[in-house]
């Protein structure tokens, strides 16, 4: 298993397949999340192997309307 | 694909997103090394980025940040300056950062202010937005700054794009653009990230060591423009590249004329009876109007509403004139 953290939630997937794949697994869009394995930045199509630590980081804006 | 781009190690993004930064700004003649950019920051990823990547770029940049008052559990406003400042230290130390407080210059916070006028139907998105657009353009253009940068990035402006298209704002879509140039007291605006992914500013802003507030203001929860967003994620995902479609298209229909608004280019700007600001409306500015209501009942403000905003800026210049050289702390 794989625990992937995001905002203080965890959530487990299996290993050996794609990021993209565990994310919808876990129901996240993986438009608003980069993902970090082992904490270096990596693309969806990424295997997850056992032992990864993932972490998802949020990417939506701030939330000003103005100066983003 | 675009999203390729992420499978780039970090030095060759980050060396990716400040090239195709450069492209944006000569291909949309937003502005020259020879000029002075005003960055509107407010302590996100996008506008840290914008003025981490200008400043890269060689180009004179200072910084802009509007104070909100907007606390809550999260102390977001506090949180906002302590990334700003600590970004300044690190990153473009020899910029000057312009800090306007809206407390301290207008006698209320944000969310005071929508409380005591009747805009925004219980949100204070409303009157946050005109502030910000109000103190923005007249430090831009009260300073003699060549241009105004914010960091909208695609999803923002897809997201208004939609928004605009789903009413058929005409108005609206014709002065959507990566610049609106500058007219008598009106600062030029500039949006040199507006063709990428907000995944790619995250990742740059990530790959280069910003630390930005990760956490969204309060009152942004379920706003409109973060459902659109989601909408065109899900686009997005099964038809990859149609936000960055979406929205180029949308520039080219515009430039080849389609939302032309002959009616709203011929509005003619006045001036505002307090302040001296452009607006539309006769008398006084929307701003100036925003904050007679909002005004506490105190003897200047009753008396001659005509001072109240003017003297505020002038304190508020004196305050800022203080804070301009942070860098020197
Ligand atoms: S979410 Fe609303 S109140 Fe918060 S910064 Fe944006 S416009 Fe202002
Ligand atoms: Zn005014």
């Amino acid at each position: 298993m794989i625990e992937i953290t995001f905002r203080h939630k965890k959530f487990e997937v299996k290993e050996n397949m794609t990021a993209r794949d565990a994310l919808q697994k876990i129901g996240i869009d993986p438009e608003s999340v980069l993902i970090t394995v082992n904490g270096k930045l990596v693309t969806d199509d990424v295997i997850l192997r056992a032992g990864d630590v993932v972490k998802l980081v949020a990417v939506v804006s701030g939330g000003s309307a103005i100066a983003r | 694909m675009r999203h390729h781009k992420l499978a780039l190690c970090a030095p060759h993004y980050g060396e990716w997103f400040v090239v195709s930064t450069q492209r944006a700004i000569e291909k949309y003649k937003m502005f020259t090394r020879a000029e002075r950019v005003l960055v509107a920051v407010s302590g996100g990823k996008d506008s840290l980025a914008l003025w981490d990547v200008l400043t890269r770029l060689g180009y004179a940049t200072d910084g802009l940040y509007v104070g909100l008052g907007i606390q809550g559990e999260l102390a977001y406003s506090d949180q906002s300056l302590a990334r700003i400042r600590e970004f300044q230290a690190q990153h473009v130390p020899d910029a000057t950062l312009h800090i306007v407080d809206v407390q301290e210059t207008y006698g209320k916070t944000i969310p005071e202010i929508a409380r005591a006028s009747s805009r925004g139907h219980g949100k204070p998105c409303s009157a946050c937005g005109l502030t910000k657009r109000y103190v923005m353009n007249r430090l831009a253009a009260e300073r003699g700054y060549a241009a105004l940068a914010t960091g909208h990035n695609l999803d923002d402006e897809a997201a208004v794009l939609m928004q605009n298209t789903l009413h058929w704002q005409t108005g609206y879509l014709a002065r959507q653009a990566p610049v609106l140039e500058a007219g008598e007291g009106l600062a030029r605006k500039v949006k040199p990230f507006c063709r990428f992914y907000e995944r790619e500013t995250a990742a740059y802003a990530m790959v280069r060591d910003i630390n930005y507030v990760y956490d969204e203001c309060p009152h942004a929860v379920g706003n409109l423009t973060n459902f659109y967003k989601t909408l065109l994620n899900q686009l997005e995902a099964q038809s990859p590249g149609a936000k960055l479609q979406f929205y180029t298209q949308f520039l080219k229909a515009r430039r080849a004329g389609f939302f032309d608004a002959p009616s709203s280019d011929q509005i003619a700007l006045r001036v505002c009876d307090v302040c001296g600001q452009p607006t539309t409306a006769p008398g006084r500015c929307a701003f100036c109007r925003m904050w007679d209501v909002a005004a506490p009942p105190n003897d200047a403000l009753e008396l001659g509403n005509a001072l109240s905003a003017q003297d505020a800026w002038t304190a508020a210049s004196a305050r800022v004139a203080e804070n301009m050289d942070l860098s020197d702390l």
